[in-house]
């Protein structure tokens, strides 16, 4: 029996609505998670007692302020294993994070006729920022292939990683396949012809305990409102070699050292990409999400979420009239899956009204859409609140679809 | 909430069998139309003549209620002239918001229940602003 990790009905309030006459059922938590008390009650707080600017003043709020925004990013970089509380840089999420390595990094190193790897299970985010870094320098894509269901394996990345890669972009864990990817052997590859590694760990940070070292990660891309915190406040790590050569990518306040009417020169990291004043209360709620989830124990959640993903791959495999995409095992916990004759959209509707939150469409990830041969597909994806009875309603969910529309 | 409103028989039978879902030979005027958040996608081939949407025809990919609207209203404007389909496409997207239409809306009618499913009125529209798109693009010659 897979039961949830923390008493759901108390930490997760939102849990308790009734949803159309029903229990409501979160099966999206690969688009966001849902908030524990905690995280909502650490932000009020700052915003009840201690709200000031931070980095600026030498008032008294100002220092708690400060205090508590340091503390997030110390929280972070443990989280992570980083060396150093300053290779933290805080973003408004994996996206910004992504955009920034290319721009303010990609753009320094990456010359005409380097090559970029990626593969075709991007998300958009880990895909575009290449693609216009590609357009701008000349380099060009290259994509890793997939197995037929959708793994890579080293040989493959061994097949397109070689002397002219500057950048290898991969995520640890896909949003659509819930793939986990060899990371550490494509960065021991790339390290080898003298290129970087970027990981998008918006899926994995969230579900696993992470080690930018064991994982061989130069850059680190991840969100916190995927993983219990708020929106609008992200993390990229990235080494700190890199980070003092990475240019920045937003001026303003905060970010710079000396000024004058023509010059400016830069902060040192990672204040020099943190321009503007920061999301404090966003990274002070990411810095309750990581001590909740710390308490729960990252590998407690990663066999949890891995259990319910393999258990739901398997119950979906079994229904007749449904496919189910990605690998058998391992499996995380977004499970992708499309009922023969039913849109995603009508049946993220029918859910709907049975008190089921899933995702329809092509979850930004149209490359892969392409690789599958299909428009878009429904999604269920699984957290530390979710049981194995939330994969017996998944079920029942699927064949009320079918009853519904093929009547 | 009640799917049953949303999802009337004649939508169910328009979606499983959708009327003109073909492509025209030699169409006038074809557009093509993406919804990016949802990855749904029609083309909409028209045969305009002296004025007159004479022939119309769609392929694509999309939820039943994308796919029942394109292929109703394939149905609503055949024979009717061009500014007569751009007046029903135009009411059509005004009754989705619960604006009651002057002109006849036909099968389309039975969509009334998307304008409860706010998220699902840009799939009820795709073929319409296809449609519109068309013929506001189309040739004076061929009106």
């Amino acid at each position: 029996m897979i039961n949830p990790l923390v008493d759901a009905a108390h930490d997760f309030p939102i849990l308790n609505r009734s949803m159309h006459g029903h229990r409501l059922v979160w099966l999206d938590s690969a688009a966001t998670s849902q908030k524990p008390e905690p995280v909502v009650e650490a932000m009020d707080r700052f915003y009840h007692e201690s709200n000031a600017n931070v980095l600026r003043s030498v008032h008294t709020l100002a220092d708690e302020a400060t205090t508590a925004f340091h503390g997030a990013r110390f929280k972070a970089a443990r989280f992570i294993q980083a060396d150093r509380p300053e290779e933290v840089i805080f973003t408004r999420g994996t996206t910004e994070s992504l955009n920034m390595v290319a721009r303010g990094y990609g753009d320094l190193v990456v010359k005409t006729d380097d090559e970029i790897v990626l593969s075709p299970m991007e998300h958009h985010s880990n895909l575009i920022p290449w693609q216009q870094l590609a357009k701008r320098t000349g380099a060009k894509l290259r994509y890793v292939e997939l197995s037929p269901d959708g793994v890579i394996r080293p040989e493959a990345l061994a097949a397109v990683i070689g002397p002219r890669t500057r950048i290898v972009a991969l995520s640890r864990i896909s949003n659509v396949l819930g793939t986990i990817n060899p990371i550490a052997e494509a960065a021991e590859m790339v390290h080898k012809h003298g290129g970087i590694m970027v990981v998008d760990g918006a899926q994995s940070v969230p579900h696993e305990s992470t080690d930018v070292h064991q994982l061989g990660a130069d850059f680190l891309a991840f969100s916190g409102h995927k993983m219990c915190g708020p929106t609008g406040i992200g993390v990229l790590y990235g080494r700190m070699d890199l980070l003092e050569t990475m240019e920045p990518v937003m001026y303003g306040g905060e970010m710079i050292s000396y000024v004058d009417q023509e010059t400016a020169t830069w902060a040192e990291v990672p204040q020099k990409f943190e321009g503007g004043t920061p999301n404090i209360a966003g990274a002070i709620g990411l810095g309750a999400a990581i001590d909740y989830l710390a308490g729960v124990g990252m590998d407690a959640i990663h066999e949890h979420s891995r259990a319910l993903g393999e258990l739901a791959f398997d119950t979906l495999k079994s229904l007749e009239g449904v496919s189910v995409y990605g690998p058998a095992r391992p499996h995380a916990a977004a499970v992708a899956f499309n009922i023969d004759g039913v849109h995603p959209h009508d049946v993220a509707q029918v859910f709907d009204s049975l008190g089921v939150a899933i995702r329809a469409g092509h979850h930004c990830a149209q490359p892969l859409m392409h690789w599958l041969g299909v428009g878009s597909t429904a999604r269920a994806s699984f957290y530390l609140y979710n049981s194995q009875d939330d994969v017996a309603v998944l079920k029942q969910a699927i064949l009320e679809t079918k009853r519904f529309f093929q009547r | 909430m009640n799917l049953d409103e949303l999802y009337r028989e004649t939508i169910l039978d328009h979606n499983q069998t959708p009327r003109n879902r073909r492509e025209l030979e030699n169409p006038t005027k074809t557009v093509g139309l993406l919804n990016p958040t949802c990855g749904d996608q029609i083309k909409l081939d028209l045969q305009l003549d002296h004025g007159k949407v004479t022939d119309v025809g769609f392929t694509g990919d999309g939820c039943s209620i994308s796919m029942a609207s394109a292929s109703m209203m394939t149905e609503a404007i055949k024979g009717k002239s061009i500014e007569e389909a751009l007046d029903l496409a135009r009411h059509f997207k005004a009754f989705l918001t619960g604006t009651p239409s002057p002109v006849e809306l036909g099968d389309l009618e039975a969509l009334q229940g998307v304008s409860q499913f706010p998220s699902r009125v840009k799939c009820a529209t795709l073929a319409h602003n296809a449609l519109e798109k068309a013929l506001m693009e189309s040739e004076p010659t061929d009106r």
